[in-house]
């Protein structure tokens, strides 16, 4: 039966509730009280209306229509004076009752005045020149006032009050910004931080800052003239501005009988203590002791509050929110999470300081997770640290990443600064208007944003740029995407779970994970690679190979080119070939007319442009093992010539590079593994930036380096480990790559993979087996090794019908020139 | 959404198809690709993608869209929309009759 929702409260808590109940098509008829006579803004953006970046319409969520069309009934400029708990109605100021099922308590704040004498004008509430700052109308008066004076005060130094203080800018010529406690932005900032922002401020913005500036009174008979503080100081000015901060509107509520402490105390559920129909959602809620006063905790208690109240997820709970910050002055980088400050003896604290820019960063670290970061003058790295501490990731080894762009290309481009044609994805031609067009149509996630653009689907080095923008457009509310952690897009489970799943349920096919663990049981086409390379690993010979989880390239064994056609590369071990072995390639590449023989990075040769019903026919002629030039898995170990015959070499890096790939080749995996083996530290085998990469040093020894990169992502490889024979670098190889199959994301190459881990943390279970699992893991790429079959080999008898089909007769399509 | 009309035409037994892929068909002088979804259906569509040309028929498959290999772009199957901004792909009648796949109506 559909039942009576009434919700006091039109703000931005409210308004979001109710969306997330629609979203869930809950049953209710819905009515809405709001303090204010409009439809519902979003407030954070005042700043923005007063700073005249945005105009009013700008500002809006949900005009009057929205309430129509979704058959709200609102009440806009009326007042709940009483809940009547027993009748279960709400009494409004003009005397009309309104009898609910659910109700849902959104009253937010109120903006706090300070005692000061003089402040008030009991005809008309504030002095004349006077204002708060919290409201539309607030913001309207304050910029209508202000255009015709000339010098403002604002009182209040925290986020708010400097937002305020730079918008008047806008209006008036002379601002004076006056803070009670000794610097700046005190909750959010340490006092180093604190006195870099007010040296920027000062200096950049042209705003007078005075700290330790206790206002007593506001001057002026009928209108402002300036306010005094308790020092006696004077200072002169037309308008004052009080941000110094917010307090719960909860008084009508503790009248009702509502438990009310320093706000309206709620549950996990955000059910009022003791209630089971009544619900607070927002900055006058109070879970677990604490009063959260901005927007992203709201976005969370208002998705618990709509899973309870719809019963779409009964045991939906909120557990509390992290809290990130970032100033919105431009010009002013200002962004704040967790600790501002140690609190722990063994508490990690990393600073770095340059007075000269303005630039400030500091890092607290417990336990291996970021628990703070402050960073002033410098914003660039705020999104991946407020992505580290949302989320407790592993931190890198190398901690100075957290703080600046290591081997990337310097100096990142802020979203602000770029004009709207700027291409981003490089790859697929995405521009920052296409992202900033999906993102303002009401797509706020970075994956969904990536889906529909393409943008970041690519290479992926543009991925964190995408993030900064989609982060940007949606006002720094880019909304949490639990997908981004699943292995797979269709299955909702990160790697662990859904390997301890797949266990539990033996699934050992593609589809019988979909049918078993996605609710509904549908199909994905866009995980069914994911999960057939997961699957493989996990069961090697027992995997049950459904030929349609594959990707076009592992169902013929060649990398489909962009004319339908595939290239052939033969397996060429260590990059070592005989005459013989290059008399047949060259025979081949004649008799089948080749369009392209070339010499590839990984020191084999491609053998480009082949039709797909050729292939099976030029493999037998060929005779040679596929090289897994087109597969997820272990593709070459570069070698350099080593000792034989190099003056240089130290270790004979030819030979252990055949040996590596005789065995290990063929071994699939989450990316693509690349491997090198250089004889001597020269590095003419580039091994320092392999997925792992060997190096024979002086002395019969080998180093061990993993993690490296030189594609689209540069970085040299961390030292795992140097050992003293070639036996131990292949077993040593054999268990760090098994690690990496089993514990790296989808398409997570080993750059990232092993920053994310810790080098020192792979060390520990590689090499020092902390945790007991080197002999399986040693076992498991053993049994993974025996059951390797030479794909090329199934070429007498297709293995589906049509497998190797032409999938484009007849069509002309856009042709790689032939080269003679 | 573009059905796009075309002659009835026996294409072959539905075995030339596995479970889950496809396999293009040239009829006239239209290039089509047919998919037998893992329900055992079959969906048609125009065998060449708009975006770059990829074959299409060689696409990984679901119950609702086919991806392109080549830049993994996606079409619904039964309406031939594009769920990345391309243009649209045909779609055509398709069924299973007497373990033949009958095309057109």
């Amino acid at each position: 039966m559909t039942q009576k929702l009434v919700v006091i409260g039109n703000g931005m808590a409210g308004a979001r509730t109710v969306e997330e109940i629609l979203a869930r098509n809950g049953d209710f008829t819905i009515t809405m009280f709001g303090d204010e006579p409009y439809g519902n803004y979003n407030r954070i953006m005042l700043s923005n209306l007063l700073a005249g970046v945005e105009d009013e319409a700008g500002i809006f969520l949900n005009d009057l229509s929205w309430y129509a069309d979704n058959n709200i009934t609102l009440h806009a400029g009326t007042k709940i004076e009483k809940i009547d708990r027993k009748a279960k109605v709400v009494i409004a100021d003009d005397g009309s009752r309104t009898p609910y099922d659910k109700l849902i308590i959104a009253t937010g704040s109120s903006s706090w005045t300070p005692p000061m004498k003089n402040v008030h004008n009991p005809k008309r509430g504030f002095h004349q020149g006077v204002f708060a700052f919290r409201t539309l109308d607030d913001t309207r008066g304050m910029i209508r006032y202000a255009r015709d004076h000339e010098r403002a005060v604002v009182i209040g130094g925290g986020l708010l009050g400097l937002e305020a203080a730079r918008g008047l800018q806008n209006h008036v010529s002379e601002v004076t910004l006056l803070h009670a406690m000794g610097h700046l932005m005190e909750r959010q900032l340490d006092e180093k931080a604190g006195h870099m922002l007010q040296a920027s401020v000062e200096n950049k913005l042209g705003i007078k800052v005075i700290t330790n500036a206790m206002t007593t009174e506001i001057l002026g008979k009928d209108r402002v003239t300036g306010v005094k503080l308790a020092d006696g100081t004077e200072i002169p000015c037309d308008v004052v501005v009080i941000a110094a901060g917010i307090r719960p509107n909860t008084q009508m509520v503790a009248d009702s009988g509502l438990p009310v402490e320093r706000g309206i105390v709620v549950d996990d559920q955000m059910l009022v203590r003791g209630e089971q129909d009544i619900y607070s959602v927002g900055e006058c809620a109070q879970h677990r002791g604490n009063l959260y006063g901005l927007v992203a905790p709201l976005w969370d208690q208002a998705k618990v509050l709509a899973d309870h109240i719809t019963g779409r997820d009964t045991e939906a709970a909120y557990t509390g929110s992290k809290l990130s910050t970032k100033l919105k002055v431009a010009g002013i980088d200002v962004a704040s999470m967790g600790l501002i400050a140690p609190e722990l003896d063994d508490d990690e604290v990393i600073i770095y300081s340059e007075p000269k820019k303005g630039i400030y960063k500091q890092l607290i670290i417990r336990d291996g997770a970021l628990a703070g970061a402050i960073l002033v003058g410098d914003n660039s790295k705020a999104a991946s640290l407020i992505q580290s501490f949302d989320r407790a990731q592993a931190l890198p080894e190398e901690r100075a990443e957290m703080l600046f762009d290591i081997g990337g290309p310097a100096g990142e481009v802020k979203p602000e600064d770029m004009p709207d044609d700027a291409q981003v994805c490089n790859c697929n031609g995405v521009s920052k208007g296409a992202i900033c067009g999906v993102v303002n149509a009401g797509c706020k996630t970075v994956s969904g944003v990536m889906d529909k653009t393409r943008a970041g689907k690519g290479c992926g080095t543009c991925k964190p740029l995408v993030q900064r923008i989609v982060e940007w457009a949606a006002g720094g509310e880019a909304e949490d995407d639990p997908a981004a952690s699943w292995y797979v897009p269709g299955v909702p489970m990160p790697k662990p779970e859904l390997m301890a799943a797949i266990r539990k349920y033996e699934l050992k096919s593609v589809s019988s994970v979909f049918e078993k663990l996605v609710p509904g049981g549908e199909h994905d086409a866009k995980s069914k690679m994911g999960l057939a390379s997961l699957l493989k690993m996990m069961w090697a010979d027992q995997y049950s190979d459904e030929r349609d989880a594959r990707f076009i390239n592992d169902r013929v064994h060649g990398n489909i080119q962009k004319d339908g056609t595939f290239s052939v590369v033969p397996q060429m071990k260590g990059g070592v070939t005989t005459p013989a072995e290059l008399k047949r390639i060259a025979e081949v590449a004649e008799k089948y007319n080749v369009p392209m023989v070339k010499l590839t990075g990984g020191q084999r040769i491609d053998l480009l442009g082949i039709p797909k019903e050729q292939l099976p026919a030029m493999w037998a002629d060929l005779d040679m093992p596929s090289g897994y030039a087109y597969a997820k898995s272990f593709r070459t170990v570069k070698t350099c010539v080593g000792s034989d015959f190099c003056r240089f070499g130290v270790g004979d890096s030819t030979a252990l590079g055949i040996a590596i790939e005789e065995r290990y080749q063929g071994l699939e995996g989450p990316g693509k593994m690349k491997l090198a083996v250089t004889g001597c530290p020269r590095n003419c085998a580039e091994a320092y930036v392999k997925d792992l990469g060997v190096v024979a040093i002086d002395g019969g020894k080998w180093e061990i380096y993993v993690g490296g990169a030189a594609g689209a992502h540069i970085r040299k490889g961390d030292l795992l480990v140097t050992v003293d024979s070639a036996e131990e670098v292949i077993r040593l190889t054999g268990r760090f790559l098994q690690y990496y199959r089993e514990n790296a994301n989808w398409l997570e190459r080993t750059y990232a993979f092993v920053p994310r881990i810790g080098i020192e943390r792979i060390r520990e279970i590689v090499i020092d087996d902390s945790d007991g699992i080197a002999e399986a893991l040693d076992a498991a790429v053993d049994e993974a090794v025996q059951s390797y079959k030479d794909p090329w080999k199934e070429r007498a008898v297709p293995a589906t019908p049509g497998q190797f089909r032409t999938s484009l007769p007849l069509t002309v399509l856009p042709q790689v020139p032939v080269r003679s | 959404m573009t059905i796009a009309p075309i002659e009835k035409t026996i294409l072959g037994p539905v075995e030339e198809i596995p479970y889950g892929e496809g396999r293009t068909y040239a009829v006239g002088l239209d290039m089509i690709a047919v998919f037998r979804l893992r329900d055992g259906s079959l969906r048609a569509v125009s065998a060449v993608c708009p975006h770059k040309g990829g074959p299409l028929a060689d696409g990984q498959i679901d119950n609702r869209v086919v991806v392109c290999p080549l830049h993994l772009y996606a079409w619904d199957l039964a309406t031939g929309c594009s769920q990345s901004g391309q243009p649209p792909i045909s779609v055509y009648p398709v069924r299973v009759d007497d373990g033949h796949i009958i095309l057109g109506d």
